[in-house]
């Protein structure tokens, strides 16, 4: 009783009510208005195959799905907002939250951007730019491991989500080593890095590198072409070309419907003009094209080109650009960040698809008059209900999981 | 990626009586300012013309330019796949009562991207088939981008300011 008394009204944050058994987010089927044999079923949002926080309203028919409704915002973090506020280089910690999978992605395309507003992205040390391309490489063979390891666990197979897991650990460790922090680096500068490399690092990539190659293949004969896996995703989820294109579908998602398109290779940007590597897509080996498979399947063989790019930056690394006693990343950092008056857009291509940033710069402050995040996995979520009408309940899953999002960044 | 043209596109505007200006400033990809009334008739023609084929509909960004400046803005960046080009398209909207009409019909990918504008600026889409809020809650009050904005005090109970 001496502990409750002590307890004051006023600090009492929440009292259960009525009103606090209505949702916040209505469901967009009325249950009054239903046909007998309809149900509405609510998948999330805690549920392990929705990845994150996501609500799928599903109207179905017995097993049949008629229609899908997501609805998101349960990780909404005010991104933009909170951009308004903040100087473009104290972004940089936020920009890694937003797909917080491939945070060196992210800051690379953010980065890019700023540099490109200030006029310097021609100054950039090209020891630096490489380095950039290599920890964007590693994060993206982790981002794609995430991806086909918990595909894996949504549709059944166990195994290769530990060996998928496992494997991702060794980068997560590589770029702990680098950086300090295993998931969100703050790395790249808008100017140059944080640090160098460290002393030795050049080698644990190539070690790496000759570790994971028969992984992938491991990996592909457990997962990609088991009967089990095939049986499951092949012919499931179509995504025709002409769709993908109209619905604005990015990455592995666009290139799973066959069209071979890289931003590294369309707009190329940073030093991917002078690395070599194949655009892999899909070609519909096992179902149609652009089915679950194939979009899965895309993102194995660009591990595969991820770490070709990995074994060429290391190369150059360690001859053209090898590290130097006067070599400072941080030399070129701006002393202050003010780009002049401009509407500026810039887009890059991340694991999951076209990054954009969208900047409008007033010319008199530090600050972004406005930061907009271009959202792949939110773009790519919203082809969702397009795809999954009429499949089984079952299935929907399995589209779910193909298109690999990362809540923090349909919800940023 | 080479640059675009814009001179092409004005010019290929007027023969079907719509009037763009280039934006003021530096924009990049290069932006035109359309009337908010000729902006789904340009977009369809952009979109369907042999020249330009502007097939992917990339960002829609909304900007709110304050209550002294008393205009809104929505920003749509257009793409090209074949022919590798970039267009901003800016439509210059009042404060009050913003209202300009839905591009849906033409990119699916408008759909979320302009649910997304009407929720944190309150700009509303005509014939938008399915405009509600989708980051914030459904009861949440106000537009949180707008430069006006106040935040409410508590929501369900719940303590919103720390």
């Amino acid at each position: 009783m001496a502990i409750h008394s002590t307890v004051t009204e006023s600090k009492i944050q929440y009292r259960g009510d009525g009103s606090s058994l209505e949702m916040s987010e209505p469901n967009k089927f009325d249950a009054g208005n239903l046909r007998s044999e309809e149900m509405i079923l609510n998948v999330g949002p805690q549920h392990p195959s929705t990845h994150g926080v996501l609500r799928l309203e599903v109207l179905s028919d017995g097993e049949v799905v008629k229609e899908v409704v997501p609805h998101i915002g349960y990780l909404h973090r005010c991104f933009e907002k909170h951009a308004e506020n903040l100087p473009y280089n104290q972004i940089i910690p936020f920009v890694d939250r937003l797909d917080y999978v491939a945070s060196m992605n992210n800051e690379h395309a953010y980065v890019m951007g700023v540099e490109r507003m200030m006029g310097i992205s021609d100054q950039i040390p090209k020891r630096v730019e490489y380095i950039r391309v290599l920890v964007a490489e590693i994060n993206r063979i982790a981002s794609h491991l995430i991806a086909i390891g918990t595909y894996g666990m949504d549709i059944g197979a166990f195994t290769p989500f530990f060996w998928a897991i496992r494997d991702r650990e060794h980068i997560l460790r590589l770029l702990e080593w680098v950086c300090g922090s295993r998931l969100l680096y703050n790395y790249i500068w808008i100017g140059g890095l944080y640090y160098d490399v460290p002393v030795g690092f050049e080698d644990r990539c190539k070690e790496f590198i000759q570790y994971f190659r028969p992984k992938v293949k491991e990996l592909e004969d457990l997962l990609i072409s088991n009967k089990i896996f095939i049986e499951r995703t092949a012919n499931v989820g179509v995504l025709p070309l002409n769709l993908a294109i109209n619905g604005g579908a990015t990455g592995p998602m666009l290139r799973g419907s066959g069209l071979r398109f890289d931003l590294r290779r369309v707009d190329g940007y940073s030093v991917y003009p002078e690395l070599d590597f194949e655009i892999p897509i899909g070609e519909g080996m096992v179902g149609a094209t652009g089915d679950c498979w194939d979009r899965t399947w895309v993102r194995v063989r660009e591990m595969e080109e991820s770490l070709k790019i990995m074994e060429q930056c290391l190369h150059r690394l360690t001859t053209d650009h090898r590290r130097t006693v006067e070599f400072d990343p941080q030399a070129l950092l701006p002393k202050k960040i003010r780009p002049q008056a401009q509407d500026f857009y810039i887009r890059a291509e991340n694991p999951k698809g076209e990054l954009g940033f969208f900047f409008r710069a007033d010319g008199k402050s530090d600050i972004p008059f406005r930061c907009k995040v271009r959202s792949c996995s939110l773009v790519n979520l919203s082809l969702l209900p397009e795809i999954s009408r009429g499949v089984l309940m079952a299935d929907l899953i399995a589209i779910l999981g193909s298109i690999d999002i990362v809540l923090g960044e349909v919800d940023r | 990626m080479p640059d675009m043209e814009v001179d092409k596109v004005i010019a290929f505007a007027s023969e079907r009586q719509i009037i763009l200006k280039k934006a003021e400033g530096i924009s990049i990809p290069p932006t035109l300012v359309v009337d908010a009334k000729d902006l789904v008739a340009l977009s369809e023609s952009l979109h369907r013309d042999k020249a330009f084929y502007f097939d992917q509909l990339s960002c829609v960004t909304g900007l709110d330019n304050g209550p002294e400046a008393g205009t809104m803005e929505v920003i749509y960046h257009v793409y090209s796949i074949p022919f590798n080009q970039s267009l901003g398209l800016k439509v210059i909207l009042p404060r009050d009562g913003a209202t300009v009409d839905s591009l849906c019909g033409i990119w699916k990918s408008a759909n979320w991207m302009e649910r997304e504008v009407f929720d944190m600026y309150g700009i509303l889409f005509n014939h938008h088939p399915d405009l509600r809020r989708i980051l914030m809650p459904a009861d949440w009050e106000g537009h949180p981008l707008r430069k006006d904005y106040q935040q409410q005090e508590t929501y369900r109970q719940i303590k919103v300011s720390s």
